[in-house]
């Protein structure tokens, strides 16, 4: 009767839950540093809302195509031709726009049809023929580069109607017309919040109903509180200038879909499958070939939507346009945490991996660093991303 | 006796908590044919791996003496310094150069790194003309039959002054006609004092041209015969190989047999790398409700393939004939159509093609069955977690919860997961291949609980398996397949382990 079992054993410790939480916030914590470091480095203009503006008006294409780079790698492949799609679809855009005056909707929903199909004739020989991804997009690559410089005919085209211009360089629209604060932008990103823990609280619950292990609460809060916190404060520092850029509101809304599909959607769970254990995928009966046609279709409309935003941006089209993109994306995926083998990989790691890229990018040519050296950090992060990855899976 | 070449005495090797090898003595005589039998998964590979160095002196207790000196090997150098060689079962030569080129690679008839391309096809010419091969040593691999390219082999084996010379199952893969001339090349080369061990299963080839046997069970040397003096004994081997008690290893079953619900019939399947000619030939079989039915074999005697070709023609090319689920005829043209149709088959290589390692039990359960789990394309993820939970506790999966990575769990539970997967498709047909390779005893009872559950509800179980004892303590009918064909069926009474075996040796096709 003197035995007394102790209590501290039922109670779920914190400890293990923050080590798991540190490994896999790791990412975030990366870029945290990141930002912390060159807000220092750069004497505060890092953070400035106009530098903060134009950090994501420089990412979005870079975010977007990363979405649609992820599925690819997960599922086992990769694209090298977006940014060769990017310089093309821009060169129809201007063309058809510019030369031809057609009206801007009609050619955007046009441009995102073609990326739709360059992705499909592609994907065609990957998924069907059984071709090596990175020998087909590699001839896309140049064939895109190609036809992008005959559309110009060598030369930049532009500029763009205004209105489509909005698209990429325009905020949303404020109701008060107020000099000082945008209301709209900084109630939209409460908005957001709002909406945000609210699906987290209820994804929370449904596991935890279903027996399935969830984070302590109290760690819970202080993440959800932190996340928060941060991105009511980020629209805050937005809505001090200009407000939200209409391109971060597409951004974001792209972003949602993505994390939906591939977290709660049959395709997604598919594209995983195949990536992780194509042999078991396909005796699970999954049809491999048309998930990975999938993929590829889906990479060409959301180069395309690439294409435009670029286009849009620089109010012109070029025959450079979108070229060394595809390095980008794809350097943003692996550090996002893909793993190159394919099955691995998380919408929002890799947008993480994106906005990475774009500190780096950003702050450096704040500090002035010249590009010789912009490339070599961007190398060294690069290894040094996929290096821990690496290492953490030869210690497991 | 001659003076020993080789002499293993007591040799031990564990993988873990698994003994491979608990007691095997191996003494081959100076220019004799040796063979050593044993069923699948006795430890021939193993104890081959440690004779070549594969297996380091250190991971294994016990000796090696060869020519008189006990040796350490710590790594294949070392063996194939004294002339020890091995051709494996699976060819390891290189498709797209020559025949010089892979005769000599890794030991280049070179001088300063430059080959010397005259000398070099001058010898492989000598050495090809050994082993009675009258091609140009220009040829490449790939344009070469197996037969020939086993041939070429043991070329190679020879201009590396061979003095042991290993074939693993050298005529599993070949026609009769290669086979004899491969047998009638070992009598040449022990005429020139070259020692051989041959690992074969079939019996007659053995009684042909062995000096010896040694026989394998489970990890010990169970018999050592010399048949030099009498002709070999089939029975012998056969009693030695398969001589183990049926302990109380299978969970009962009162055997409750309806209507026929399966029918396979004249079923023929072309090999997708060698068209034109049928891998599966003409096989018919049917499964009544309730029954587990057992399909007996070596292995590549084409039981997967077969059972891949029935679900939705996941292997094979060409496929032909009939399969009729409940007196319907089925028409499946994938996969999918195989499992909406109440098929299912649970692959025998399940890291490779059954589980997503990375993944939890409740996504692993639910690939196989996603819509059910979704509406509108949206994955009900309760649900799924419900499913997951829901096998873990009936089936028993040991995992300290549903999201830890499939890939640490053991064998046993993973094989359970994979088992999972296919109860949760709810199929009328369940074609286990290989349901208990690799895993521990008391798993291997728990899926044969599992199986008698599934036939309780009257659907039918067909398992694919190498372990002769398994099939003989869970089945209620037998058919025994080799070489793409069915040789023989035996109701549970009638069968046993000799029976199936010497079915296998006859080869001869049921009707």
């Amino acid at each position: 009767m003197t035995d007394v079992i102790a209590p501290v054993a039922a109670k779920p410790s914190l400890l293990p839950a923050i080590k798991r939480g540190a490994r896999e916030y790791g990412l975030l914590s990366s870029l945290l540093v990141i930002i912390v470091f060159f807000q220092i480095a750069t004497g505060g203009a890092l953070l400035q809302p106009l530098n903060l503006t134009n950090l994501i008006l420089q990412n979005s294409y870079i975010v977007v195509m990363a979405l649609g780079m992820l599925m690819v790698i997960v599922c086992g492949h990769i694209d090298l031709s977006v940014g060769s799609i990017v310089g093309v679809i821009g060169s129809i855009a201007a063309v058809l726009m510019v030369q031809y005056q057609f009206d801007f909707i009609t050619v955007s929903l046009l441009c995102l049809f073609i990326g739709g199909f360059i992705g499909a004739a592609q994907g065609y020989w990957v998924a069907f023929w059984g071709m090596p991804s990175f020998i087909v997009t590699l001839g896309g690559m140049l064939i895109f580069r190609g036809a992008t410089i005959a559309i110009g005919e060598g030369q930049s085209i532009g500029p763009f109607p205004a209105e489509f211009v909005a698209l990429s360089a325009g905020f949303l629209p404020d109701p008060f017309q107020g000099q000082g604060l945008k209301v709209t932008s900084l109630v939209l990103g409460v908005l957001v919040v709002a909406c945000f823990l609210w699906i987290e609280w209820r994804a929370r619950r449904r596991v935890s109903k279903a027996g399935g292990e969830v984070m302590p609460l109290p760690l819970f809060a202080l993440k959800h509180g932190i996340l928060g916190g941060a991105i009511i404060a980020f629209c805050f520092m937005l809505a001090t200038y200009r407000g939200l850029p209409t391109v971060l509101v597409i951004m974001c809304a792209l972003i949602g879909l993505y994390t939906f599909i591939m977290n709660r959607t049959v395709i997604g769970r598919w594209i995983y499958a195949v990536g992780g254990n194509l042999k078991a995928a396909k005796l699970s009966g999954i049809n491999t070939a048309r998930v990975t046609f999938f993929t590829f279709v889906n990479m060409g409309v959301l180069a395309a939507v690439a294409g435009l935003i670029f286009a849009a941006r620089l109010n012109s089209a070029t025959p450079r346009a979108g070229s060394g993109f595809e390095l980008d994306v794809i350097a943003a995926v692996f550090i996002g945490g893909a793993s190159a083998s394919g099955g691995v990989g998380k919408v929002m790691g890799v947008v993480i991996g994106a906005f990475i890229m774009g500190v780096l990018n950003n702050g450096m040519s704040i500090m002035g660093i010249g590009v010789d050296y912009q490339q070599m950090i961007k190398g060294a992060v690069l290894l040094a991303a996929v290096f821990v990855d690496v290492y953490q899976k030869n210690r497991a | 006796m001659s003076p020993h070449l080789l002499d293993m005495r007591g040799i031990q090797k564990s993988f873990g908590p698994v003994k491979a090898l608990t007691s095997v003595n191996l003494q081959v005589g100076k220019g004799e044919i040796h063979a050593i039998c044993g069923e699948n998964g006795a430890g021939k590979s193993t104890l081959m791996k440690i004779l070549s160095g594969v297996y380091p002196t250190g991971s294994y207790a016990g000796s090696i003496s060869f020519d008189g000196e006990v040796r350490q090997f710590s790594d294949l150098r070392d063996s194939e310094a004294l002339g020890i060689c091995i051709i494996h079962q699976e060819l390891a030569l290189v498709p797209m150069l020559s025949i010089t080129e892979n005769l000599f690679l890794g030991h280049e008839i070179a001088t300063r790194g430059v080959i010397d391309w005259s000398l070099a096809h001058r010898r492989a010419k000598v050495l090809l003309e050994k082993v009675g091969l009258h091609v140009s040593p220009q040829t490449r691999v790939n344009q070469l039959g197996i037969g020939q390219q086993q041939l070429v082999e043991i070329a190679k084996a020879l201009g590396k002054d061979v003095r042991l010379l290993i074939l693993d199952e050298p005529t599993a893969s070949l026609n009769e006609k290669d086979s004899e001339r491969l047998l009638e090349l070992m009598l040449e080369l022990k005429a020139k004092d070259i020692t051989s061990i041959i690992i074969s299963h079939k019996l007659n080839e053995i009684s042909r041209v062995a000096d010896g046997v040694t026989v394998i069970r489970d990890g010990t040397t169970v018999d050592v015969i010399d048949c030099r003096e009498s002709p070999l004994s089939e029975s012998r081997v056969v009693q030695a190989m398969v001589g183990r008690e049926l302990a109380d290893r299978y969970p009962g079953r009162e055997p409750n047999l309806g209507e026929k619900q399966f029918e396979v019939e004249h079923w023929s399947v072309e090999h997708p790398e060698r068209p034109g000619v049928d891998f599966i030939r003409d096989v018919s079989f049917f499964a009544r409700k309730g029954e587990v039915v057992g399909i007996a074999g070596l292995m590549g005697a084409g039981r997967t393939e077969l059972a891949m070709s029935i679900f939705g023609g996941s292997f094979g090319k060409n496929i032909r004939g009939t399969v009729r689920l409940n007196g319907q005829e089925l028409r499946v043209r994938n996969v999918r159509e195989a499992i909406d149709n109440g098929i299912a088959y649970a692959t025998e290589d399940r890291k490779g093609a059954g589980l997503l390692l990375g993944d939890g039990i409740g996504r692993n359960v639910s690939l196989a069955s996603l819509k059910s789990l979704a509406r509108r394309w949206v994955i009900n993820e309760t649900e799924e977690l419900g499913v997951g939970e829901g096998y873990k506790k009936t089936l028993r999966i040991r995992s300290p919860d549903l999201r830890q990575p499939v890939e640490r769990l053991s064998g046993g539970n993973q094989q359970k997961v994979v088992l999972a997967k296919w109860l949760f498709s709810n199929p009328e047909v369940l074609i286990l291949d290989e349901p208990t390779r690799g895993i521990d005893v008391g798993a291997k009872y728990e899926i044969y609980g599992v199986v008698n559950q599934v036939v309780a509800k009257g659907k039918t179980v067909i398992m694919i398996s190498s372990e002769m004892p398994e099939l003989l303590g869970t089945c209620d009918r037998i058919y025994v397949m080799n070489e793409g064909r069915f040789v023989g069926e035996f109701p549970i009474q009638e069968a046993s382990q000799e029976r199936i075996m010497h079915a296998i040796m006859k080869n001869e096709v049921i009707q």
